[in-house]
């Protein structure tokens, strides 16, 4: 069994998130770490080989310092490394990067691509999908569970109020959610091995598969208008008074704006 | 065939079990506007089986058309045959806009339709509107009018960013669920139904679905809320969520939680509201014990009165609230409730 997993490098904004002093958003001070979803969607690859013996190999497109995530891959036990960079593959949509990856992913065999639902950074949740049409697989999206059932995969497909139990003939594309499971540590062991492992790292060149007018900025159907940080707003009254002077205030407020 | 050839304001209309969902009407509101805007019709697409009679409730909404596309193969949400289904509909009626709820069905339909079709999908929008790309002229360069412009939040609610899809139709956004707007319901109302069916035959990209497990959920609906006595890790315990309950009683809320709640296992992921959670926007939120991390305020900023409690005034609840008070909840709380109960007392006699 070949199971491919597609991972992305993003800024940490769970836990670190920094701002300028004029309120904007300081990408420099943030960690890059992998995707919380792609790695849940790695562990559960690892899984499948612990369990069956499955080849796992990752994959990621980006900046050259995104080799950082494949090492860091490697070290939990992925076999192979995949690196897409290229220059003129930048400022690419999700369309744009599905059909990048998707030309990467005609190079390789797999019976299962796994993707994180989505990442952190731009929280889409597209590009899973795409990938899967471009390659004409069936794609189970949400998967809060995964298990091999002869040449099928049956996932349990998370909705708002329910999941569907379903059944996909392999190749298919999974994408995971970080409820699958707890992501393993990396071990000593496997950083010494992964330090001597190879990455593959494949440029516009590689990618025969891939037309000009799918790629990169000017491949991306959707342009951005306008892009601003955040600024925090500031706008209320903020009050310390001890606690029934603040029920009192509050009391009033309430009154005055008819909600009691 | 040239982009002007594509005309008309699509929505998806979700329905589950024969049920719209409530993204279904949000989303006929906001084309009201577009449609208005670029002086064009409002059509709704629905998908299912059995589901012919659905089509007035969706006029009731203010759709001035209704596709509907029936058939066996559509009876429980599955990617392949939905995605047929809608970009079938969108090569045989060409509309220039077609807007998808950000829900579990709608974030793996979207995009699989969107790269069948071979246009430009912008995420879980907040916002739409109709204007000029580039917004301001660039010299060179051609600016293009009546674009929709498609605004979502990015970062984890950080950054917000404005899209065009300007060379590629249908302009194609998911749209998050409680942001949107939805009319009146005017019962009676009539839409011109059209009946279309693509056909649909299996191939290696339909799946089967075993077993459909609903969660057994009392939960109400905290995006129906008009008041939200939402809390946050500061309640200290699940127990102690018991006071916010009572408040909710008195001042006629509902309650919700933040993340954390939910990581820590006290209340159930329904109630939560944030990036991760549900977007709401009552007429008085209650932020209780919350912090406000961004995330959080993702989902609940736009509500039209923000009150937090919380005893550290530098949380940055305080930054996004119109009204905060620096103190122990333990206390405030419960004697809210008890000024409220006798408030409404006293106003009833």
């Amino acid at each position: 069994m070949k199971v491919v997993v597609c991972i992305k490098q993003v800024p940490d904004t769970a836990g670190g998130v920094q701002f300028n002093a004029d309120g904007t958003l300081n990408r420099a001070a943030m960690l890059a770490i992998m995707n919380p979803d792609d790695k849940a969607g790695l562990e559960a690859a690892l899984r499948l080989k612990d369990q069956y013996g499955a080849e796992v190999t990752v994959l990621t497109m980006g900046l050259p310092k995104a080799q950082d995530i494949l090492i860091e891959a490697m070290a939990m036990g992925a076999d192979k490394a995949i690196l897409i960079t290229d220059r003129v593959l930048g400022g690419a949509d999700t369309w744009a990067t599905s059909s990048t990856i998707a030309a990467g992913l005609r190079k390789l065999d797999y019976d299962i691509i796994i993707t994180g639902r989505q990442a952190i950074d731009g929280d889409t949740a597209q590009v899973g999908p795409q990938i899967a049409e471009h390659l004409g697989l069936p794609v189970i999206s949400y998967c809060q569970e995964l298990k091999i059932d002869g040449d099928s995969v049956i996932c349990q497909r998370q909705f708002e109020d329910r999941y569907h139990v379903v059944k996909a003939k392999m190749p298919c594309l999974v994408t995971a959610l970080s409820e699958l499971n707890e992501p393993r540590y990396m071990t000593p062991g496997g950083i010494f091995d992964a330090v001597d492992k190879e990455i593959t790292v494949w440029g516009r060149a590689d990618l025969d598969t891939l037309e000009d007018c799918n790629m990169g900025l000017a491949g991306s159907p959707t342009k951005i208008a306008k892009a601003s940080d955040k600024v925090k707003a500031g706008e209320g009254e903020k009050v310390a008074l001890d606690p029934d002077e603040a029920v009192k205030y509050l009391m009033g407020k309430l009154d005055e704006k008819h909600i009691i | 065939m040239s982009l002007a050839d594509y005309k008309g304001v699509f929505i998806f209309a979700e329905q589950v079990d024969h049920k719209f969902s409530g993204i279904a009407f949000e989303l006929i509101g906001k084309a009201h506007d577009l449609a208005a805007d670029l002086n064009t019709e409002v059509t709704a697409v629905v998908l299912g089986s059995g589901i012919k009679d659905m089509a007035d409730e969706l006029a009731a909404y203010g759709a001035d058309k209704v596709i509907v596309v029936d058939d066996p193969a559509l009876e429980i949400y599955r990617t392949e045959p939905y995605a047929h289904a809608l970009a079938s509909v969108i090569n045989e009626y060409k509309p220039e806009i077609m807007l998808v709820g950000a829900t579990a069905i709608g974030r793996d339909l979207g995009p699989r339709v969107s790269a069948r079709v071979k246009t430009g999908l912008t995420a879980d929008c907040t916002s739409l509107e109709i204007g000029d790309f580039p917004i301001n002229p660039v010299e060179g360069k051609e600016q293009k009018h009546n674009q929709l412009l498609m605004t979502r939040p990015a970062f984890g609610g950080n950054t917000i960013a404005t899209i065009a899809c300007p060379d590629n139709r249908p302009q194609m956004a998911t749209v998050r669920p409680g942001v949107m707007q939805k009319l009146e319901k005017k019962d009676g109302a009539k839409a011109e139904v059209i009946e279309y069916n693509p056909g649909f035959t299996p191939n290696n990209m339909y799946y089967e679905v075993l077993e459909v497990v609903k969660s057994v959920s009392s939960t109400v609906d905290i995006q129906a809320a008009d008041i939200l006595v939402s809390g946050g890790r500061g309640v200290g315990s699940p127990e102690n969520f018991a006071i916010l309950d009572d408040l909710a009683d008195a001042i006629g809320g509902t309650v919700a939680c933040s993340r954390a709640v939910v990581d820590n296992g006290w209340k159930p992921k329904e109630l939560q509201v944030g990036q991760t959670g549900k977007t709401v926007r009552p007429k008085v939120y209650f932020a209780i014990g919350i912090s406000g991390a961004i995330q959080h305020a993702a989902g609940m900023e736009e509500s039209d009165l923000i009150i937090a409690i919380n005893k550290d005034e530098t949380a940055p609840i305080f930054d996004i609230a119109h009204i905060g008070l620096v103190g122990d909840l333990n206390k405030i709380v419960p004697e809210l409730t008890k000024q409220i109960r006798e408030y409404k007392a006293a106003k009833a006699n």
